[in-house]
C-alpha cells in the first residue's frame, strides 16, 4: 500500500498485487491498475521531458488523448517499445518501463538547457535561425546535432518476435466504444438478434462508467448493472466483445480497421480485425479540454476529470493539496470527489464571473473557497508544482499580475470543457458544425449506415446517453431486419452542465508566456500568434508552420484551445477558421499489426516456375522479375558471375544450352474469328499465317508505343497459342479482354490464360537437335521438315507436346511447351543425354547476352512505353495491307514520324574492355556541353566476341553508322562508342537453320 | 476498401477489381478518318468531375468481365453498376 492509495474503493483487484520498475527504481501496483495510476499511487509525477524544451512533465489524462506520459516498455530482445502511453497500458507483474528524451536522468537532464535558451527555438525556428555561420552550418553543425536531440523515444533496433494476426469479420453492427451509450446499443441490437461487435480501446468495457460508481441504471449502482450488461453480451454467440481494441480507420462503405492487443504469452501479439458492418455506431466519448494558461504544463498539472477518475477508479489520490482552475461546471465534480476522497482543496478558481448558485453552495458545504472570475498567472515548482498565482481576469481575459496572490498546491486540476471525439466520423466522410451551444463541432448530418451516438454527439447526460443508445441500436437492427423486445436501460437525469465557451477561455492566452497548447510538441499559445502574425492564415498553416496537433496524440487535448487561440489572433469567429483533416490512425498503431504476416518470406508472394526445385539443386542464383524467381546464372566452383555466364553462352555458342522458361506469357486463342481478332489487335499480319507456323509479333497501345511482344503460333484455324513477357502477361490480357468484351464483341472468340498450364524449356545452340531429335515423337524435326518458325503438336518424352522452331538467341532453337507437371522429368532427361553433347543449363544473364549479340530487343530494356516499332528498326513486321489495328492511326501522327526520333542502334565501346553502364546518357562530346541525344538500353560482356557489346537509343541514330558518341559514366570521364549496327554476330542470320 | 456489385458475381471487394477509365467512350469506327486533333481527344482527354462519373470496371480476379459503374468521385457512393449492353442507368437527384 502507498501513499497516494487510498484504502478502500476503486476497479483495482488489492488481493493481486503487481511489481514493476520504471527506470530501474521497483514499484508496486495492482492488477487493474494502468502504469499511470501506478505511478502516482507511487507518488511518481515526473515521467519525462518535453519535446523541445525539455520541460519535465507529468501525467495529464488518463486515457488514449494522453500527450506527456510516453515511456519505453521493455519486454525483452526486439520487444522495446517506444512513445507507449502510460495512461494506457495495463500494469502487468515485472513489467519493466523507461522514461525518455532525458539524459543522463529524468530529474537531471541536461537538455534543460534549450528550455532556457527557449527564445531561440520558437515555432518554425529552423527556418530563422542555426543558419550560420556560413551556408553549410545549418547542414553541417546544426540539423545534425538538432536532430540528435530531437524525437521522444529510442526506435526499436532489433527485429521483432512476435506475432501479429488478421480476421476479417461481417457483422451486421459494429459499436465503437462500450460505455453506456455504446452498452445499451450492442444490447438492443443483440437482444434482437443482429450479430453485434462492440469494441473498447480500454483495458476493460464501461467507459465513463467505470469511474461513476455512484451513478445508477436500472435501479442498479452503476458497476452492478455493468457487470449485468457485459454478462448478457458475453453470454449471446452471436456478439463479439473487444476490449484493448481501437477502432483507428473508418473506411468507405463501413469498412472499420480494428486493432486489439492481445500481449499473449504465446507471442501473439496484436490482432488487427478488418470488419464489414451493415451497419456502425460511434460511441466514441469526448476529451476534455486543458486550459492555456502560464505553466500549464508542469507535473501535477492535470485534466480535472483525469483526477476524478484515478480516485474513483484506480484509488488512487493524485494529490493531497489540491487548486482547481475551471471554466466548466464538470471541474467542481471533479473537486468535490477528490475532497470526497480525503484531498484538501486549496481552491477553486472559476474563469467565470458568475458561477451556478448550486455549485458555489455545495463548495461552501465543503469548505472549498471559491474565486470567481479568476484566472492563473503562472505556476511555480520545478519537478513538480508546488502552488499557483491566482489573479483576477482582466476585461481582454489576461490574469491581472498587480493583483495576483499565491495558493500552495500539489495538485492542480484544469477543466476546460469537452470536445467530442468525431475523428473516425469524419474519416467516414461525416460532416461537422459549430453548435455554439455545446460550443464544440457535432455532427451536422445523417450519414448512411451510420450513427453517433452519446458524449461525442453532444449527449453528456447518462439517462440521454443510454436513451439514445438504445434506440440507435434498436434502429440498426431493424434496418437489419431484427426486431428486439429488450427494454431500455434507464437512469435518472442529472442537471444539465454549462461553462465558458472555449474562445472565453482562450482570451489573453497568447501574452502568457510557456502556455502550452501542444504539449507533445512543445507548442505554446504565442507560438500561434507569430505564425499567425507571419503571414499564415489557413488553420492548416498554422498547424503545420507551428507543428501543433502533429505530435503522436494528434492534438486531442490541445487543437481545440488553439483553434481558439489562433480565431482571436486572425479576427475570425471560430467555425470560419475551421478544422484540420482528421486522418487515421485514430492512435498509433504498430506496423507488426499492419504486416500481420507478410514479413520476411511472406512479404510478397513468390511465384516459382516448374524447374525451380531443380534450379536449387544446381546451385543458381535467382533474380526477382517480377513476382517470379527466375535463375539468373548456374555457378560453377570459384566462378562469379562473369565467369560463369562467359561459361553458359560459350555452351549454347559452341554446342547447345537448356533454359527454362516457363515464367513468360502464354494465351490461347479459340473461335470461329480467333484470326481476325489477333488480326485487329497486333500489328503484323495474321489472318494469313496457316497452321503450323508461328510469327515474331508486336502489341502496341492505342497510342501507337509498343506495349509488348511475343510469339503468336498458330496449331488450328481456330486456335492460337500467343506467348508474352513475363512481365507483361496480365497487361496483355488485360488489354486483350478489353477490345474483345467491349470493341470486338460481335467477333467469336476467347481468350485462355494458360501461362501455369506450360512449362517452356527453350533447347539452344548447333547441337540443339541432336539433343532434342531421340525424345520427340510424332514429328520429324529434321532441318528442312521443321523450319526456322514452324509450330506442331507432338509428344516428347511420351508427353504431349507443343514445339515451336524459335530462337531468341539466334542459334538453331526449340521451345518445347510441356504440361508443367511434366517438365522436370523431361528437363532430367535432356540433362542426362547433354552431358555428352556438353551442354549446359543456362540463365537469364546468358540469355540477355545471347539475344543482345544478335540485336533482338527485350520489352522494358530497349522499350520504356515510348518507343514505336519504327524506332526499333522493326516497322517490318508491320502488316502491309492491314487497314486498321490498336496503335496504327497514332503512329500517323507527325510527332511519331520525325527524322531525329532515337532508334535502335548497337554501340561499341573504342577501349575495347570497358562495359558502359544500362542508362547511361549518350553525349555529343567528351566535354558533356549539350542535351543527352540517347541512353544506354543494354550492355554486356561478349564472350563469343571477348569485347564489350551495348544496344541504345539514339537521336537519328540509323543515319549515324561509324559516329563516335559518349556514354556518361558517375565516377569518371564519359567513354567513346563507335555507332554500328544493331547485330554484332552472325549480321545474316544463319546460323538460326542449323 | 471499396465494396462493388460485379453484375454478374455481386458485391465483392475492391481489390478484385481493376479501374479501367472512363466508360462510354467508343473507339472510332475508322480510326484512319480522324484529324489528329480528334484522334488526340480520343486518346487522352476525359472527364474529372467532383460528382458523378460513368467509370468502367474489370472483375480481374473474378469473373474477368469488364462492366460500367456510376460512382460519385466525392463520396465514392455507387449509384449503380450496370452491364455494358444494359441501358445506362440515370444519375440520382440527391
Amino acid at each position: 500500500m502507498t501513499a497516494a492509495r487510498l484504502p478502500d474503493g476503486g476497479r483495482i483487484d488489492r488481493a493481486r498485487p503487481l511489481r514493476f520498475s520504471v527506470d530501474g527504481r521497483a514499484l508496486t501496483g495492482f492488477a487493474g491498475d494502468t502504469l499511470a495510476s501506478a505511478l502516482l499511487a507511487n507518488g511518481v509525477h515526473l515521467v519525462g521531458r518535453s519535446f523541445k524544451y525539455h520541460r519535465p512533465r507529468g501525467i495529464l489524462s488518463a486515457g488514449s488523448e494522453e500527450p506527456n506520459a510516453l515511456v519505453e516498455i521493455d519486454r525483452g530482445p526486439g520487444r522495446r517499445e517506444p512513445n507507449t502511453r502510460a495512461t494506457m497500458v495495463p500494469l502487468t507483474d515485472g513489467l519493466v518501463a523507461r522514461s525518455q528524451n532525458r539524459w543522463p536522468s529524468l530529474r537531471r537532464d541536461l537538455g534543460a538547457w534549450t528550455g532556457l535558451a527557449a527564445p531561440l527555438f520558437p515555432a518554425g525556428f529552423y527556418y530563422k535561425t542555426f543558419l550560420g555561420p556560413g551556408r553549410a552550418a545549418w547542414h553541417r553543425r546544426w540539423e545534425p546535432l538538432l536532430r540528435r536531440m530531437a524525437g521522444l523515444g529510442r526506435a526499436p533496433d532489433a527485429p521483432d518476435p512476435d506475432r501479429y494476426a488478421n480476421r476479417y469479420a461481417h457483422c451486421d453492427l459494429l459499436v465503437v466504444g462500450a460505455g453506456p451509450a455504446g452498452l445499451a446499443a450492442a444490447l438492443a441490437a443483440a437482444e434482437a438478434g443482429a450479430r453485434v461487435i462492440l469494441c473498447d480501446e480500454g483495458g476493460e468495457p464501461g467507459g465513463s462508467l467505470l469511474a461513476a460508481p455512484d451513478a445508477r441504471i436500472d435501479g442498479l449502482p452503476a458497476w452492478d448493472w455493468l457487470a449485468d450488461a457485459l454478462a448478457e453480451l458475453r453470454g449471446n454467440p452471436r456478439v463479439a466483445l473487444l476490449a484493448r481494441t481501437t477502432a483507428f480507420h473508418h473506411g468507405l462503405q463501413n469498412f472499420v480497421a480494428l486493432a486489439e492487443l492481445l500481449d499473449r504469452p504465446d507471442g501473439l501479439r496484436e490482432r488487427l480485425w478488418q470488419v464489414r458492418a451493415r451497419h456502425v455506431i460511434h460511441a466514441t466519448g469526448a476529451i476534455e479540454r486543458p486550459l492555456p494558461f502560464a505553466g500549464n504544463d508542469r507535473p501535477g498539472v492535470m485534466l480535472a476529470d483525469a483526477a476524478r477518475i484515478y480516485a474513483t477508479r484506480y484509488a488512487v489520490l493524485p494529490g493531497r493539496r489540491v487548486a482547481a482552475c475551471v471554466a466548466h461546471d464538470g471541474g467542481y465534480g471533479a473537486a468535490f470527489a477528490l475532497h470526497e476522497a480525503g484531498a484538501g482543496i486549496a481552491a477553486l478558481l472559476d474563469l467565470r464571473p458568475e458561477p451556478p448558485p448550486a455549485l458555489l453552495d455545495e463548495a461552501r458545504q465543503r469548505g472549498i473557497p471559491v474565486l470567481a472570475a479568476h484566472g492563473i498567472a503562472g505556476t511555480r515548482g520545478g519537478l513538480h508544482v508546488t502552488g499557483l498565482r491566482a489573479a483576477p481576469r482582466l476585461p481582454d481575459g489576461r490574469p491581472d499580475p498587480a493583483r495576483a496572490q499565491d495558493i500552495a498546491c500539489d495538485l492542480l486540476l484544469m477543466a476546460g470543457g469537452w470536445t467530442p471525439t468525431l475523428h473516425l466520423f469524419s474519416q467516414a466522410r461525416g460532416r461537422l458544425r459549430w453548435e455554439a451551444a455545446a460550443d464544440a463541432f457535432l455532427p451536422a448530418g445523417p450519414v448512411e449506415a451510420l450513427a453517433p451516438i452519446g458524449a461525442c454527439a453532444g449527449t453528456r447526460d447518462l439517462a440521454a446517453a443510454l436513451d439514445q443508445g438504445f434506440t440507435a441500436g434498436l434502429a440498426a437492427a431493424r434496418a437489419c431486419g431484427f426486431a428486439g423486445t429488450r427494454a431500455a436501460p434507464r437512469a435518472a437525469p442529472a442537471p444539465a452542465q454549462s461553462g465558458l465557451p472555449i474562445a472565453a477561455i482562450a482570451a489573453g492566452a497568447a501574452e502568457a508566456g510557456m502556455a502550452f497548447i501542444d504539449h507533445q510538441n512543445d507548442v505554446t499559445a504565442k507560438d500561434i500568434a507569430l505564425a499567425v502574425r507571419e503571414g499564415f492564415r489557413s488553420i492548416e498553416h498554422v498547424k503545420r508552420y507551428t507543428t501543433a496537433g502533429m505530435a503522436t496524440d494528434q492534438g486531442k487535448t490541445g487543437n481545440m484551445p488553439g483553434l481558439a487561440v489562433a480565431a482571436a489572433a486572425l479576427g475570425h469567429d471560430l467555425p470560419e477558421v475551421g478544422l484540420t483533416t482528421f486522418r487515421p490512425p485514430y492512435t498509433p498503431v504498430s506496423f507488426g499489426t499492419l504486416a500481420g504476416r507478410h514479413r520476411g518470406r511472406d512479404f510478397e508472394p513468390v511465384r516459382t516456375a516448374p524447374l525451380h526445385d531443380w534450379a536449387v539443386a544446381e546451385g543458381a542464383v535467382f533474380e526477382p522479375v517480377g513476382q517470379w524467381q527466375r535463375a539468373r546464372f548456374f555457378p560453377r566452383a570459384g566462378e562469379d558471375m562473369r565467369a560463369a555466364v562467359a561459361r553458359e553462352c560459350r555452351a549454347v555458342r559452341q554446342a547447345a544450352g537448356i533454359f527454362d522458361a516457363s515464367t513468360l506469357g502464354k494465351i490461347e486463342v479459340t473461335g470461329p474469328d480467333a484470326a481476325e481478332f489477333l488480326e485487329r489487335c497486333y500489328v503484323n499480319a495474321v489472318r494469313s499465317l496457316k497452321p503450323g507456323r508461328c510469327r515474331y509479333a508486336l502489341l502496341l497501345r492505342e497510342d501507337g508505343f509498343v506495349l509488348d511482344d511475343g510469339i503468336i503460333a498458330r496449331l488450328a484455324a481456330d486456335r492460337f497459342h500467343l506467348t508474352t513477357t513475363t512481365g507483361g502477361a496480365a497487361r496483355v490480357l488485360h488489354l486483350l479482354e478489353d477490345y474483345r468484351q467491349t470493341e470486338f464483341p460481335e467477333l467469336r472468340c476467347w481468350l485462355t490464360s494458360t501461362t501455369e498450364h506450360w512449362a517452356v524449356i527453350a533447347v539452344q545452340g548447333p547441337r540443339a537437335r541432336d539433343l532434342l531429335g531421340p525424345f520427340v515423337e510424332g514429328l520429324d524435326i529434321g532441318r528442312d521438315a521443321c523450319p526456322h518458325m514452324a509450330a506442331a503438336e507432338c509428344q516428347v518424352c511420351g508427353v504431349p507436346a507443343r514445339l515451336f522452331r524459335v530462337s531468341f538467341t539466334g542459334e538453331l532453337g526449340f521451345e518445347v511447351n510441356l504440361p508443367a507437371g511434366n517438365a522436370a522429368a523431361v528437363w532430367d532427361a535432356l540433362r542426362d543425354a547433354g552431358k555428352a553433347l556438353g551442354i549446359a543449363a543456362y540463365g537469364t544473364e546468358a540469355m540477355h547476352v545471347l539475344r543482345a549479340e544478335k540485336g533482338y530487343v527485350i520489352i522494358g530494356q530497349e522499350t520504356d512505353g515510348t518507343v514505336t516499332p519504327d524506332d526499333l528498326g522493326l516497322g517490318w513486321l508491320i502488316g502491309k495491307a492491314k487497314r486498321d489495328f490498336i496503335g496504327r492511326r497514332s503512329l500517323a501522327r507527325p510527332d511519331m514520324r520525325r527524322p531525329d526520333r532515337r532508334q535502335l542502334v548497337g554501340l561499341a565501346p573504342q577501349d575495347g574492355h570497358s562495359v558502359p553502364e544500362e542508362g547511361a546518357q549518350l553525349i555529343r562530346s567528351i566535354d558533356g556541353a549539350g542535351p543527352a541525344i540517347g541512353h544506354v538500353t543494354s550492355a554486356y560482356w561478349s564472350a563469343a566476341l571477348e569485347r564489350p557489346i551495348a544496344l541504345g537509343l539514339l537521336e537519328r541514330g540509323r543515319d549515324r553508322m561509324g559516329e563516335t558518341v559518349f556514354a556518361t559514366r558517375l565516377e569518371d570521364a564519359p567513354q567513346a562508342l563507335e555507332v554500328v549496327r544493331p547485330v554484332f554476330l552472325d549480321a545474316r542470320g544463319e546460323r538460326l537453320h542449323g | 476498401m471499396l465494396l462493388i456489385r460485379c453484375p454478374w458475381c455481386g458485391e465483392r471487394p475492391e481489390p478484385e477489381f481493376r479501374h479501367a477509365g472512363e466508360a462510354h467512350i467508343a473507339r472510332p469506327a475508322d480510326p484512319a478518318a480522324q484529324s489528329d486533333t480528334d484522334w488526340a481527344a480520343y486518346l487522352y482527354l476525359r472527364g474529372n468531375p467532383r460528382g458523378w462519373h460513368r467509370e468502367r470496371w474489370r472483375h480481374a480476379h473474378g469473373c474477368g468481365r469488364f462492366f460500367n459503374a456510376l460512382r460519385h468521385t466525392g463520396t465514392d457512393r455507387f449509384a449503380a453498376t450496370y452491364r455494358p449492353d444494359e441501358p445506362r442507368p440515370d444519375i440520382p437527384d440527391t
